[in-house]
């Protein structure tokens, strides 16, 4: 049986990891590859690598820092972050990226996703999508949620389904940051109207939170950066716990 | 020992070479025949779509070689259906190595499936030390259904090949190099075939 994936998201600026890190047996807990190998071995599941870095060698940096990643680290692992061509993708993948997320860039040229699907399959495409209620109305954000759209959250998922993404990953606004769970809600939705696997992220905060977004939110994966950071829920807790309670998981 | 990856520009070969290094093996990524006919290993690997890899396997001749090579061949996720006798991923022929049609996971099943699943009823050295029930990483849309050479097993949906072999070659449908400590073992086991 396909088991639930636990994913920690490693913020990187200039090739560093910047949300600070509780691990006590990193040599250096700001270095990216040594962080994401240490999470691999604790049972992550998959880990997601999103650069905020707004320099001009952000491209260069970042194709580096997957390389580093691909040579050391023995999970799948996800690069997002300003990615916005062909090119910026292919040299990502060749470099041993397993898939790229797109949030911005796809809203502003949906036919970027179809181009990603159609050259490098829809198994490395993950859509991003940042969002928040307005008005009881999942609108669209852009920009690391900085810019509203009049788009709404559930027409934009089922666009990009249909344009060949091979994921989705939905961080509500409303919820991120709040530490008091997901948006099982809007995510029980997108994962019954959807054929694709949906990971949630924002408003985790204990591990009843990570339990009722797959059982309540249905969803496929559950992504965190905090709580994992800091070490306020160990990966192999959360594990046993989410077994306990009839979830499947690797363990 | 030489260890040659096929390169035919279809698939994520960076990291399979980067996990035979991590076992201290030095694989060498080729698509000229001579060079690949003469390896110890072949790792067949293969992400994207089935219709253009088989294109830029027959731009590059190798679709003729594969089937006739004798050294062990394991073929990794699209490489493994690719060998298979056809696929119904853009209604593309494969190399009928193995006496199998790939088809799509029906619908109830999200598609691709992603993410790390058990291989059971193992069946062949390639899974020596590996447990009933390991954790493997997949990624896929296609899948080969249950014959008469599958040599493990896994289940979305329905059961269908985790993993094939006939003669010196095999093939996996999950990815090794991205299966953790399980992977490792797997590809190691391969090398020792």
């Amino acid at each position: 049986m396909l088991t639930k994936r636990i994913i920690p998201c490693l913020d990187i600026k200039n090739g560093r990891t910047v949300k600070g890190v509780n691990f006590i047996d990193l040599k250096d807990a700001g270095d990216p590859v040594e962080l994401a190998a240490a999470y691999a071995r604790e049972g992550a599941d998959e880990l997601v690598f999103l650069d905020i870095s707004a320099t001009e060698e952000r491209r260069k940096t970042l194709a580096e820092l997957v390389l580093k990643v691909a040579e050391k680290v023995n999970i799948p692992f996800t690069v997002g972050g300003g990615i916005a061509s062909v090119e910026d993708v292919d040299i990502l993948l060749q470099n041993g990226a397993d898939k790229i997320s797109i949030n911005s860039s796809a809203v502003k040229n949906p036919d970027l996703i179809n181009k990603l699907a159609d050259k490098f399959g829809s198994q490395c495409v993950v859509v991003a999508i940042d969002a928040k209620q307005i008005d009881g109305k999942w609108k669209v954000h852009l920009v690391g949620g900085k810019v509203p759209t009049e788009i709404d959250l559930f027409e934009w998922a089922a666009e990009v389904e249909e344009r060949g993404a091979g994921e989705i990953l939905f961080t509500s606004m409303d919820h991120d940051g709040t530490k008091e769970g997901f948006a099982n809600e809007a995510l029980a939705k997108l994962s019954t109207s959807l054929n694709i696997p949906i990971i949630a992220s924002g408003g985790a905060g204990n591990m009843d939170h990570f339990a009722d977004t797959f059982t309540k939110g249905l969803a496929d994966a559950a992504l965190a950066a905090s709580v994992f950071h800091f070490k306020e829920i160990g990966i192999p807790e959360l594990k046993s716990s989410l077994k306990t309670k009839g979830i499947p998981v690797r363990t | 020992m030489k260890l040659v990856i096929i390169d035919y520009g279809a698939g994520n070969i960076q990291s399979i070479k980067f996990a035979f290094e991590r076992l201290g093996y030095q694989a060498v990524l080729s698509d000229n025949a001579v060079e690949i006919a003469a390896a110890d290993k072949v790792i067949f690997p293969g992400v994207g779509a089935a219709a253009s890899a088989m294109e830029k396997l027959k731009a590059s001749k190798l679709h003729k070689l594969i089937p006739e090579l004798t050294q062990p061949v394991l073929g990794i996720c699209l490489g493994m259906q690719l060998m298979c006798t056809y696929s119904e991923e853009g209604n593309t022929q494969g190399l009928s190595i193995f006496d199998v049609p790939v088809k799509r996971f029906n619908e109830g099943q999200k598609v691709p499936q992603i993410g790390w699943n058990k291989i059971e009823q193992l069946r062949s050295p390639l899974f020596k030390e590996i447990d009933e029930g390991a954790y493997i990483y997949m990624v896929h849309s296609y899948y080969a259904p249950l014959c008469d050479q599958t040599i493990a097993t896994s289940e979305y949906g329905l059961a269908y090949s985790a993993a094939l072999q006939r003669d010196n070659f095999y093939g996996v449908q999950f990815h090794p190099e991205k299966s953790s400590v399980e992977g490792e073992i797997i590809l190691k086991n391969f090398l020792a075939l």
